[in-house]
């Protein structure tokens, strides 16, 4: 058995107790830096890789996971919290997860979370270690306009994200796929939509737009409502722990989660990306049970699915990492950046030449992964304090914590002069009742589009067929295609009630 | 013609505009065809699919009818403008602006500025107990992201520490 033997040397690799504590080191870290908003896993790494430089590989590795896991459940737990996305794939659980907090269930939430992610950690490590070279064949099949179709399905999911209007929703999208092309383009080198403005060649900041449309509109439009009226916690707590009927929703969506964040996670290139929100998109869509709490006010399902997809995404995304030699995102590049420190170099070779590595990776993933479920338990009691806080010093203090975070990105204020727009845009949005969340996913996705539209055009000489031609394309636009008709199909019936009841 | 939804009404008016600034900027650029797509070619092809949809949106908005007609509201301008100008000061603060040749006054003298701008956006708010807030943020943060995280700040203010 490939799969034991392989399992079993990346564990005796890394199962040592230096290893474990450099792991839990990892997550303390992370955690700790994860929690302050605008820091997120990305930022956490690159701060604190040079901490690793004087360890072995193996170890370096394992606490560098630790920290990835660690800030990004720190990450999450600011979502949930307070509001605040520390990266892309918390704009989802910002969504359900904030809502519970409100009345007062974020210790259910934080567990969902947490225990969702462990949960497809362990399944993402199983699917990696029996399925990479089968899996790495299903990736060659992507070609630009499979890339261009899954994208248009990922944002078609994103409609769903949405609970108001539907057009509104898809404005949303593109304005977001707008502002993600502002800067330089990678193909002419022409600086678009930059205004002669050095800093804007480089593009907008995620960081920016999740800071000032999250995070200062949300502030703005919480303090316009009198103080008495406000509540924005409801002073009662229930519970730190998800219950029974908890976990019976969240079973479900978790398994859902994990298996979707699987599959989508072994396409390089933004497959992990789509993951969370593809997941969200799904579980809006499952039937609700009755007496269950709508999504966008507060369903476990809508924390549980996102984050366990999120992070199966993250586990098999290795696939394209080491068989591609492809980066999946940001923090794998640092990944890398650390391995080529260590003098190995990444790519397919890695898995035969240096074995206890490779294995030794996979295993302290999983390891990092358990080791913030043990840290972050407990501590769930102690993020629930931080809610009793009153909203009237929590929201100077969030404030300063996202200008010191979006400073701190590029240590420029630049960033700082945009936030304060971006924050005016937020509130503008809640005004006009504009859901700001398919916005940043639009935004991610922009720039990959445009290069994966621009190449498959270019392969077929400018014959747009291409796109249902190709099968695998085809079949991504009709699963688009389907899924419109299935938001479109609720609307289309309730107008027809309303003419009966005019009757 | 009634405004059937005031919110979807402006918020259609505010896609329709941004697309066809977009449009127009994505003109100025090289579009190309679609087998030699130039820097404008997607821009061009969003910034008229957003200005279209949000025709469509103010449309609907005219006739389509709703329930108390999606008021907008009344603006919260007071903490719209302490917020976001508690922002740009810390900015300011932080790093000075040398073009209004404003000095860096550095990150704890930033952290009080932004404390009590901030504060202000509420009504009710207390001198004493924002001093207090501020403090507690200044050491924190202080302790947090300089001695811990080595975050490269200006701290004290530039005249001092020259």
């Amino acid at each position: 058995m490939d799969l034991i033997s392989n399992l079993s040397l990346g564990f005796s690799v890394a199962f040592t107790p230096i290893n474990l504590l450099y792991a839990l080191a990892g997550c303390v870290l992370g955690t700790l830096i994860g929690v302050l908003p605008g820091i997120g896993p990305v930022a956490t790494i690159a701060m604190l890789l040079p901490a690793t430089y004087a360890l072995p590989p193996v170890s370096a590795l394992i606490m560098l996971a630790g920290i990835y896991y660690g800030a990004q459940y720190g990450g999450s737990t600011t979502a949930i919290l307070v509001n605040l996305p520390g990266e892309s794939s918390s704009v989802v659980t910002c969504i359900d997860g904030y809502q519970m907090a409100r009345k007062g269930r974020a210790g259910p939430a934080l567990a969902a979370a947490g225990l969702g992610s462990f949960f497809a950690g362990c399944v993402g490590t199983l699917i990696l270690a029996a399925f990479a070279p089968p899996l790495t064949e299903l990736a060659f099949k992507f070609g630009p306009a499979e890339y261009f179709s899954l994208m248009v399905l990922g944002l078609i999911g994103a409609v769903v994200l949405a609970s108001g209007s539907l057009l509104k929703a898809v404005s949303m999208i593109v304005l977001g796929l707008l502002l993600g092309l502002v800067g330089t383009d990678v193909n002419s080198g022409v600086a678009r939509f930059s205004f002669d403005i050095p800093e804007l060649t480089d593009g907008i900041g995620f960081i920016v737009i999740a800071m000032g449309v999250f995070g200062y509109g949300e502030i703005i439009s919480n303090l316009s409502q009198p103080e008495h009226e406000r509540e924005v916690f409801t002073a009662k707590v229930s519970g730190l722990f998800p219950t029974k009927q908890d976990f019976k929703d969240m079973v479900p969506a978790v398994l859902r989660g994990t298996f979707l964040g699987s599959a989508l996670g072994i396409l390089p290139g933004g497959g992990a990306l789509l993951a969370a929100f593809a997941a969200y998109a799904l579980e809006k869509k499952m039937k609700m049970k009755p007496g269950e709490v709508p999504f966008g006010q507060g369903n476990i399902r809508g924390v549980a699915g996102p984050e366990s997809a999120n992070n199966a995404g993250a586990q098999t995304s290795f696939i394209p990492l080491l068989t591609l030699g492809i980066p999946p995102n940001a923090v794998m590049a640092l990944m890398v950046g650390a391995m080529t420190i260590h003098n190995i170099q990444p790519g397919p070779q890695v898995m035969t030449s240096n074995p206890e590595l490779f294995w030794g990776l996979i295993a302290s993933m999983w390891i990092g992964n358990a080791m913030l479920i043990v840290l972050n338990l407990p501590l769930i009691g102690m993020w629930i304090k931080l809610l009793t806080v009153p909203y009237r010093y929590l929201f100077p203090a969030i404030v300063l914590f996202c200008a010191i975070g979006v400073y701190s990105t590029n240590n420029n204020t630049w960033d700082i002069w945009m936030v304060a727009i971006f924050g005016v845009i937020g509130y503008l949005f809640i005004k006009l009742g504009a859901e700001p969340a398919p916005l940043l996913l639009g935004f991610i996705l922009g720039p990959m589009m445009e290069e994966n539209l621009r190449r498959a055009l270019l392969l077929s000489r400018g014959d747009w067929s291409v796109f249902v031609t190709r099968p695998l394309s085809a079949g991504l636009l009709a699963a688009g295609a389907l899924m419109l008709v299935i938001v479109l199909l609720p609307a289309v019936k309730n107008k027809r009630e309303e003419a009966f009841v005019e009757e | 013609m009634n405004i059937k939804s005031q919110k979807d009404f402006f918020a259609g008016l505010m896609f329709l505009g941004v697309g066809v600034a977009f449009a127009w900027g994505a003109t100025t650029y090289n579009v190309g065809t679609g087998a030699r797509m130039g820097p404008g070619y997607f821009p061009l092809m969003l910034g008229v699919l957003m200005a279209v949809l949000g025709a469509a949106i103010t449309f609907k908005a005219l006739v389509v009818e709703t329930v108390g007609g999606e008021k907008i509201g009344k603006w919260a301008w007071k903490p719209l403008v302490f917020i976001i100008s508690a922002n740009v000061v810390f900015g300011v603060m932080l790093a000075g602006v040398p073009a209004l040749k404003i000095p860096a006054f550095g990150l704890i003298v930033a952290i009080y500025a932004v404390t009590f701008i901030a504060s202000m956006a509420e009504t009710g708010w207390k001198v004493k107990n924002t001093f207090i807030l501020a403090t507690v943020l200044a050491v924190g943060s202080y302790l947090a992201f300089v001695m811990a995280l080595k975050l490269q700040f200006p701290v004290w203010p530039s005249f001092i520490t020259g």
